[in-house]
Parts: structure tokens; C-alpha cells; sequence
């Protein structure tokens, strides 16, 4: 009854959301969901690193993952700025359409 | 299984006041405002309008529950559900008053403590801001969408100085437990002073003590800082298309927020339950000295009544106000009574200035709000922390 | 009880993490990723890891994503149109995502055949003071560049946000 949850479980949960962020990079064209998608990644690696902490009895994993916060709430604050800007030149957030590179 | 049903109760109590509080807290607020403007507020229903609260339940949950098409109903029906839950999940972990033993059980004054306590208040009130801003997006309506838009953005900038505000008590106090917090601020330095962090040395917190105060206007959208629903231009902001307990759901969340941010300023810079000078001066007297007087009060006007139902309603009160001073008094009462009496004082003196300043201010222009925030509050919170971890680092 | 919570909270995270991809239109994936977010914030609680609790709320669901909420709203962003895809990628890509979890899991499964049980309370390293404690002793120097790191992006989003003065 009190035997609890064996740590694997949550390490396949990390791999679960981090290939579920994969997919979202890869299908979706909204740049603004393409952004969110790795923000899951990001999520499920906390995950493994939290997990991993928890098994080495050490708090360093809870570091990495403050700092992968910081890493992210700096890149969102980037990335949304560049699409801000995107939208103001092109019109448009779909990254099918911001070709102009290729010609 | 002892420990279960106990916090059950506590819970059930805990939430009884609570709600009862949200009710008349409104009519606290009616009334006040009425006076200030010279007016007579709520007093049809009942003596002096006491029953309006009941009246206004009874016709919110009555009235007809319309959504308009168009919405999104998923986020349109969580919004109110997220609002609500958030603004009430807070006072879960807010200390009323220290240990005490009922029928042989010792239990604290508070459902539970955790030791992450003002992270998860920051964390709640974080999240709420999610109610506002998706009610605002899913009713399909401009003016919302102007609301939602406004409250996230203010929300975001005022988080800042409220957490930096939050740090600088946080470094004489030592603990993130809000039980320790006010454990932490008892006694008194030369035997009157009280230890509260806005008089504790050795740097006093008076300066994050009114920025967070300030901020916490911000955060719970109230005046002067209520552009997300400003009526004059918004129509009512992002409840624009809310009715019937929707529209009370978030009522009741700005109400409890408002008792959050109250309870949390008490807690964190007013020294929680203790009293404000020691009870060697006879501070356990002045509970029942006041509502001694509010029953004289209304012993004399119910004798000279101004209106024919103030010789009933007035001396009836008196009783009332008569019999909770003597329960004061009562050896097996005291313990508990004289430190929820202080922290409940002290939390509706601040809810009471709330209600003034709602009826003293105009309301700020959008880019004086941003301004305030980014160029001046947010720098004076920054330097306070700085200054106060300097004196906590060299006293 | 922690069996509970545990299949409890990381079905609400599944779930999301598929809403999160399979919505058209991004508020509602902004959503979901909050739900993902607040039920890794639990996760992290049974773990122990009580300060990264809060920090994930505070931080990632109370900061980052009210910051995608409200770009969203903001450019007012639509549902996405619907491209024609490949074949090939209807039928073969449900299939292989499943090979490829079981694939992950199995190795999961291999690599780790004697890992710890995972219960609450058996991990207390966890609370802000000794994290504080590590943070500012052993990692200071990473923590004093993430600052700096901060401080760039700040400056370059008012560059790249602010309106162009002619």
C-alpha cells in the first residue's frame, strides 16, 4: 500500500511530455504555439532533473531547474518580443508564410 | 483519523466566517461609502439594511443565467470557477491565532501551515490574475477583451514590487512559515515597543510596508487602480458579459482578495494576533472596553431613538455588543477570543482603508499606472531590500 | 496515496501536454499548458522539491504564461488554417509516437531496474533554506550569469518591442 510511486514512472512521464513537445514543434504552424511547445520541453526536462534529485538525495537538480526557469522566462520575454515584431512587419503568425528568406 | 476530522471542522468554520464575511463585508462597504458621500446606504431590508447581503444572494442566484453566443464556453465558464477558487484557496494557510485546546484537543488557529506559506500566497495570487484576464478573452466582447487585457498587464507590473515588498520583512523574519512570521514578532523591545517588522530594527519596514499595501490596491483592482473595469469607459471591463452567480463568483473573488491582502499585511508587517501594547498594561481589557462601549452606545440611542424601529433594533444590539464583552471576560473564552479579537482588528482596519480610499481617489490614468509602477515603485521597493539586507548584514 | 496522486496528476499532465498540440487555436493551448504546468508543480511536491513547487507556479505559470496569454490576445491570433497534410504522416505518425514512447520506456525501464520508490516526506532537502543555502554558496557564480542573462534579454525586448522614433 505504502510503497510508492517507483521513480521510472516519472521519468517515462518526462519522456511522454517531451515527445509531445516534439510533435508540437514539428506539426504545428502557429508560431506562437511552436514557442509553447518547447516550453513544454523545457517542463518535462525539469521534470527528469527534479526526478533525478529525488534519487540522488541531492538538491542540485532543484538548481538546474531554477536556472532552466530563468533560461526560459528570459527566452519568452525575447521570443515574444521578436514575434510581436514579426507580426507588425508581416501580418501574419504562420511560419509557412514568413518565407521571404527563401527567394 | 482524529487529525481528519479535525481539519474538517476547522475547515467547515473557517469557511462559514469566511463567506458570511464576503457578504457583509459588502454592506460594510455600501454603508461606508454612503457616509462618506453623505448618504444613508442600505437600510430597507432589515434594521439599518443588515439583511441586504441575504437579499442580494437570494436575487444573484435567482436572476437568469445567460451566456451569450459567441463565447468560448469552455474558458468562459472557468474563468469565474478560476477567479473564485484562487482568491479562496489563500486563506487556507492564514494564521488567526496562536495554539488552543477544544474539549481536550490542542489545535491551531489556522487549517494548516505549510513552510512554504508566502511563496503559495504569491502563487495563488499569481494564478488569479488567469480568471480575469481569460474572462476578459472568452466573452467575445471588445470592452472585456480591453479589461482582460489592462488587468494582466497591471497585474504583472505590480507583482514586482509586491514580492520585492514581500523580501525585506522575509530577511529580519527568517522563515517563509506564516505561523513562525508572527511567532517571530512577539514581545516588545523597551518592555512597550512592539517587535512588528514595521517597527523591528534593525531596519523598520515601513517603506515596504505601504509599497505593498499599494500594490496589493493594484492587485485586487481596486481604486484607484480598477482600469480593468472602469465603468466610465469599459462599461464594467471583463465581467461585461457575466450574470446571475457568475458575475457574483467574481465579486466574491475580489472581496477575497481584499480580505487576503488585508490578512497578509497583518501578518507580515503588523505582527499577526499579538497585541499592540503588552498585556501587563491591561491590553486583554481593551476588547471587551470597546464592545463595552458599542453596547452603552446603543443603550443610549435606543432610548432616545431618532426613527420608531431604533427602540427596538438599537437596545437588542446593545445586548448583543453587551454580551460579547463579558464573553471576553470568561476565564475558558479568553485564550482564544483576545488574539483573534487583535488579529481581526487589525485585518478590518486595513479592509476599512480600503473602502476610504475607494471613497477619497480618483481613478489613475492608464500610463500614470505603468509609470507608477515601473519608475516609481518598483525602484524604492528595490532599494528598501537592498538597504534593509545591508542592515541585517551588518547589525 | 502517492500512487493516487501521482497517476491522478500525470494523466491531468498527459492529457494537457495532448490538448497543448492538438488544439487549433493557441488560447486554448496556452491553456493546457498551464494545466501541464500546474500538475508538474504537484509532481514536484511529491518529489520533494518544495521551493521549485511555487517557483513553477510563480514563475512559469503565474509570469511566462500570462506573458503568452496576453501576446495572444493582443494580436487577436486566430485558429490556425488547417493545411493538407502528407498521407503518410496520417497514417504512420500516431504509430510511430507509440513505438517511440514504448521504445523510450523500455530503455526507462532498462537503465534504471533498481531506482528508488518515490515517496512523500522521504526527501527533505528540498525546503528554500537549503536550497538557499546551496544556491548561494556552490552556485554562485551560475547564478550571478543568469542575472546578467536577464539582464540581456530585458534590454533586447525593449529594443525589439519599442516603436520606431523617425
Amino acid at each position: 500500500m505504502m510503497t510508492g510511486v517507483p521513480l521510472s514512472w516519472y521519468l517515462i512521464l518526462s519522456v511522454v511530455l517531451f515527445s509531445l513537445g516534439v510533435a508540437g514543434f514539428l506539426f504545428r504552424r502557429n508560431i506562437i504555439t511552436i514557442f509553447m511547445s518547447i516550453e513544454l520541453m523545457l517542463n518535462a526536462v525539469n521534470l527528469s532533473f527534479v526526478s533525478f534529485s529525488y534519487e540522488l538525495k541531492s538538491v542540485n537538480g532543484h538548481l538546474y531547474t531554477l536556472f532552466v526557469m530563468v533560461v526560459a522566462a528570459a527566452e519568452a520575454a525575447v521570443g515574444l518580443a521578436i514575434i510581436l515584431t514579426v507580426f507588425k512587419n508581416r501580418g501574419t503568425l504562420n511560419v509557412d508564410e514568413l518565407n521571404s528568406l527563401k527567394n | 483519523m482524529d487529525f481528519f476530522l479535525l481539519s474538517l471542522v476547522k475547515a467547515g468554520v473557517v469557511a462559514a466566517v469566511l463567506l458570511t464575511t464576503l457578504a457583509y463585508l459588502q454592506w460594510v462597504e455600501r454603508k461606508v461609502i454612503a457616509h462618506i458621500q453623505l448618504r444613508m446606504g442600505p437600510s430597507r431590508v432589515g434594521p439599518h439594511g443588515l439583511l441586504q447581503p441575504l437579499a442580494d444572494v437570494i436575487k444573484l442566484i435567482t436572476k437568469e443565467d445567460l451566456i451569450p453566443p459567441h463565447v468560448n464556453k469552455f474558458l468562459y465558464l472557468l474563468a469565474p470557477f478560476l477567479a473564485m477558487t484562487m482568491a479562496l484557496i489563500s486563506i487556507s494557510i492564514i494564521p488567526f491565532g496562536g495554539e488552543i485546546e477544544v474539549f481536550g484537543t490542542k489545535t491551531w488557529m489556522q487549517l494548516t501551515d505549510l513552510n512554504i506559506g508566502v511563496l503559495f500566497i504569491l502563487a495563488a495570487s499569481s494564478m488569479g490574475v488567469y480568471g480575469i484576464a481569460l474572462a476578459g478573452w472568452a466573452s467575445n466582447n471588445k470592452y472585456a477583451l480591453l479589461g482582460g487585457l489592462r488587468s494582466s498587464a497591471q497585474m504583472i507590473s505590480y507583482e514586482l514590487p509586491m514580492s520585492l515588498a514581500i523580501a525585506a520583512p522575509l530577511l529580519l523574519l527568517n522563515t517563509l512559515s506564516l505561523r513562525e512570521i508572527v511567532q517571530m514578532q512577539s514581545g516588545y523591545a523597551f518592555g512597550i515597543v512592539p517587535r512588528w517588522s514595521v517597527f523591528q530594527g534593525p531596519f523598520p519596514q515601513v517603506i515596504s510596508f505601504f509599497v505593498f499595501l499599494i500594490a496589493g490596491f493594484a492587485e485586487t483592482n481596486r481604486i484607484p487602480f480598477d482600469l480593468p473595469e472602469a465603468e466610465n469607459e469599459l462599461v464594467a471591463g471583463f465581467h461585461t458579459e457575466y450574470s446571475s452567480m457568475k458575475f457574483a463568483a467574481f465579486f466574491m473573488a475580489e472581496y477575497a482578495n481584499m480580505i487576503t491582502i488585508a490578512a497578509m499585511t497583518t501578518i507580515l508587517f503588523l505582527g499577526g494576533w499579538h497585541p499592540i501594547f503588552p498585556a501587563a498594561y491591561g491590553a486583554d481589557f481593551v476588547a471587551p472596553l470597546i464592545f463595552a462601549i458599542a453596547a452603552g452606545v446603543c443603550f443610549y440611542h435606543g432610548l432616545h431613538p431618532a426613527r420608531r424601529f431604533d427602540r427596538i433594533t438599537l437596545p437588542v444590539f446593545g445586548f448583543v455588543f453587551a454580551a460579547m464583552a463579558a464573553a471576553f471576560l470568561i476565564p475558558a473564552l479568553h485564550d482564544a477570543l483576545i488574539p483573534l479579537f487583535w488579529f481581526a482588528a487589525k485585518t478590518g482596519f486595513l479592509l476599512f482603508v480600503f473602502i476610504w480610499i475607494r471613497g477619497t481617489l480618483p481613478r489613475f490614468r492608464y500610463d500614470q499606472l505603468m509609470n507608477f509602477a515601473w519608475k516609481f515603485l518598483f525602484p524604492v521597493a528595490l532599494i528598501n531590500l537592498l538597504v534593509t539586507g545591508l542592515m541585517v548584514a551588518l547589525f | 496515496m502517492d500512487v493516487i496522486l501521482f497517476l491522478a496528476f500525470a494523466t491531468i499532465a498527459v492529457v494537457c501536454g495532448v490538448n497543448v498540440v492538438l488544439q487549433t487555436h493557441p488560447i486554448s493551448s496556452a491553456v493546457s499548458l498551464i494545466g501541464v504546468m500546474g500538475s508538474l508543480a504537484v509532481l514536484y511536491l511529491l518529489l520533494g522539491a518544495e521551493f521549485i513547487a511555487a517557483a513553477q507556479v510563480i514563475v512559469y505559470a503565474g509570469a511566462i504564461m500570462v506573458l503568452f496569454l496576453f501576446v495572444i490576445m493582443l494580436l487577436n491570433a486566430g485558429e490556425e488554417t488547417r493545411r493538407g497534410r502528407s498521407r503518410l504522416v496520417q497514417f504512420l505518425g500516431l504509430p510511430l509516437l507509440v513505438t517511440l514512447l514504448g521504445l523510450f520506456s523500455y530503455l526507462v525501464l532498462r537503465l534504471f531496474p533498481n531506482a528508488s520508490h518515490v515517496r512523500f516526506g522521504a526527501f527533505q532537502g528540498g525546503t528554500p533554506a537549503k536550497f538557499g543555502r546551496v544556491l548561494f554558496t556552490e552556485f554562485l557564480l551560475p547564478f550571478e550569469v543568469t542575472s546578467v542573462l536577464i539582464l540581456i534579454a530585458i534590454l533586447g525586448a525593449i529594443v525589439l518591442a519599442r516603436k520606431e522614433i523617425e
